[in-house]
């Protein structure tokens, strides 16, 4: 049985969101420490605002203050919060019926955990920096506001900034852990399909066109041809351009696989060239550990050796 | 197929880089509302909804079918998202259709968008695994090595992909819809663009566009009520086959030709280049017309740059490709198959405006998506089947 592999794995970017005209209002609202919400075909007011009817689909326009105080309508309590949370310490979500409105607000509420209930009155807390952004509303704590602020709304909020960070605990499988495990001992191995005969580098577990598995093994040389490529002209993370990218049939493989070429001007590259890998000292269970390929200087292969391996 | 089913209304947003006028739901309303006018139809007349779109990372908003349900009219009745990379704009249009074709509904609206400007496709398109180099470098980085490889394969000249990227342009100064606007554009311009993934040059890819695309199709009771004229759906197909398979043609795929194989065989069509009046293609890259000319029967196999080099697939030629501009003029990615339904649609309706071809009777619109392993196609004809 194989140690399957496991690593964290992290994605994480920075999204910029428009908003269009009514939640952009709403989010100018916020800023100004006051709620904006819009009035729907059936007269009920909605907050947050929707843009669009949920009954007619119409668009809607009436945009109508209501009060910053408001009654806890549902709520749950959060034992356990994480990381970009209002709270690093336990605290109540809950929907927020503000006064003037007739739907509940998401929404933190800071107040000790006996103290939370359904029908509890609450207020607004602003956060002391107003982005125009949700997040300028801090959380609503118990007791009255201020009420409803008229006027105008400042300039609606035209994009917001939303960083988003997803949290994964990522294995490759079996059949490439046990790849990984070979190339962290310096050996390329590869599967062969019962049915095709044909050999995947890196293994899949299965052949992707016959749908069966693959258990037998094979170690292959690590030496390769190159069946095409790219120049990359653009930055990419770690890698400074130009740089080059082949698809290399290794010997005794049905299958390419890509790889950088280095050692070579990318200018000399070519189809048919004959490559080896160049390992890292200290290998990994990583492809990375397979630094790059280089020019083997046996003579370039013929056309019809590799053509049906693009 | 059993029951007809036609294309009766069409609506497109102005592609663009950036829409920040609009929230995601205001921009897919927009094209949304204008296929509606189209079809002399309101949001009470629709019985389904089914939107496309490509990765959610591209705007970071998981299912966003969700929250799109209240600005397309979806409250209370059936809404489907479909999903298949590049090519789910195609493959919504096919999936929506069969809601009609078996008689569950009919009147589907189908709406298809990207707003790319919400985030980086290069970068979501880059994401690096753990326990792998990784060196590829968005959708260019994994085509690029695949147009070598044809260039090798059909002892293509290095000229015809800016060939296709001059023509494309051209013709999207005739679409009033188009993202790139480049009247000055010429072959020297294109040769002079900066390389970025050799054998890629920059005017040689797509942009980057917000947009959205929607169609109104119809059952033909209803299709022949409505006040412009209908676009009939021939035929539709969709194929599939995976990224990575040992023996897979990545230049000419499997999946590509059997999709053509079967459309034209419920179109009725026996030799596309004869039968079809033109087509509007998902060519992201220059390169993949010619590429596509030869998968989709067009011409023979290593013989698709010479459609592209002797004219015929130009404006005036007799296989007009991507009269609209196509995806080198505007992508906005989860739409883009869409886009090429829709033109085709338009084409054969009569109402493709200055990018109109003269006496379209029967279109082709495609799309392909992944590692060119999702292939959608139908083909629409301005006569009833």
């Amino acid at each position: 049985m194989t140690d399957v592999l496991v690593a964290d794995h992290a994605i994480e970017y920075t999204y910029t969101r428009s908003t269009g005209p009514i939640i952009g209002a709403f989010l100018a609202g916020l800023r100004d420490k006051r709620f904006v919400g819009v009035r729907a075909s059936d007269g009920r007011v909605l907050v947050p605002p929707a843009e669009y009817d949920p009954v007619t689909s119409d668009d809607l326009t009436e945009l109508v203050d209501v009060a910053d105080t408001g009654v806890v309508t549902t709520w749950t309590w959060n034992d356990d919060p994480v990381a970009g949370q209002p709270f690093d310490r336990p605290f109540a979500w809950a929907l927020v019926k503000l006064d003037g409105a007739d739907t509940g607000l998401l929404a933190a509420v800071d107040v000790p955990r006996d103290e939370m209930r359904t029908g509890l009155r609450v207020h607004a807390r602003w956060a002391d920096e107003r982005v125009g952004a949700i997040t300028d509303l801090a959380c609503f704590t118990a007791g009255e506001g201020e009420g409803v602020t008229q006027g105008t709304v400042g300039e609606p909020v035209a994009i917001v900034e939303t960083p988003i960070r997803l949290d994964f605990s990522y294995t490759p499988g079996v059949a490439a852990s046990r790849f990984l495990r070979s190339v962290e001992k310096g050996e390329i191995v590869g599967q062969r399909c019962p049915k095709c005969q044909k050999v995947y580098v890196p293994p899949r577990g299965a052949c992707s066109m016959c749908g069966v598995a693959t258990d037998e093994e094979l170690t292959l040389s690590g030496k390769g041809t190159v069946t095409t490529f790219c120049i990359t002209n653009v930055p990419s993370p770690g890698l400074d351009p130009p740089y080059v990218t082949a698809w290399i049939r290794l010997d005794g493989a049905d299958i390419t696989s890509m790889f950088l070429i280095q050692e070579c001007d990318p200018k000399d590259v070519r189809l048919g060239m004959r490559v080896e890998p160049v390992w890292a000292e200290d290998k990994q269970p990583n492809i990375g550990s397979i630094k790059y390929y280089r020019p083997s200087g046996e003579p370039d292969a013929p056309y019809d050796d590799y053509k049906e391996y693009i | 197929m059993s029951n007809r089913v036609a294309v009766v209304g069409v609506g497109q947003t102005k592609y663009a880089a950036k829409r920040q006028d609009v929230s995601m739901a205001g921009l897919l309303r927009e094209a949304a509302k204008r296929a509606l006018d189209d079809a002399g139809m309101g949001w009470s007349d629709i019985d389904a909804v089914v939107i496309g779109k490509a990765p959610d990372m591209f705007e970071g908003v998981m299912m966003p079918e969700l929250y799109l349900a209240d600005a397309l009219g979806a409250v209370g009745k059936p809404m489907l998202r479909v999903h298949t990379a590049g090519s789910v704009g195609g493959s919504t249009g096919v999936m929506a259709s069969h809601l009609v074709s078996s008689g569950a509904h009919k009147r589907v609206l189908v709406v298809c968008f990207e707003k790319q400007s919400e985030s980086n496709a290069t970068w979501a398109l880059s994401i690096r695994l753990p326990f792998t180099g990784g060196s590829v470098t968005g959708a260019g980085g994994y085509f690029a090595p695949v147009i070598r490889a044809y260039m090798r394969r059909a002892n293509a000249p290095d000229h015809i992909g800016i060939k296709v990227a001059v023509k494309d342009r051209l013709n999207a100064l005739r679409n009033q819809y188009a993202h790139l606007k480049l009247p000055d554009i010429s072959e020297e311009t294109v040769r002079e663009s900066p390389m970025l993934w050799d054998p890629i040059r920059y005017l040689e890819t797509c942009p980057s566009s917000d947009g959205a695309c929607a169609v109104v199709l119809a059952d033909e009771d209803t299709a022949q009520g409505t006040p412009n004229r209908p676009a009939w759906i021939l035929g539709t197909a969709l194929r599939s086959e995976p990224t990575m398979g040992a023996g897979r043609d990545t230049v000419n795929p499997h999946a590509g030709r059997d999709c053509a194989k079967d459309v034209y065989a419920q179109a009725g069509i026996t030799d596309p280049r004869q039968d079809l009046d033109c087509a509007e293609i998902y060519v992201p890259f220059s390169w993949y017309e010619p590429m596509w000319m030869e998968n989709l029967g067009f011409a023979e196999e290593g013989a698709g740059w010479k459609m592209v080099d002797d004219g015929s697939t130009s404006f005036d030629g007799d296989m007009p490709i991507n009269p609209s501009g196509g995806v080198l003029s505007s992508n906005p990615i989860g739409a883009s198959g869409m886009c090429r339904f829709a033109e085709a649609a338009l084409q054969v309706r009569g109402m493709a405006g200055e990018h109109q071809v003269d006496g379209v009777r029967r279109a082709l619109g495609h799309a392909y998506g992944g590692g060119a392993q999702f292939f959608a196609m139908w083909v629409v004809g301005s006569e009833k089947p």
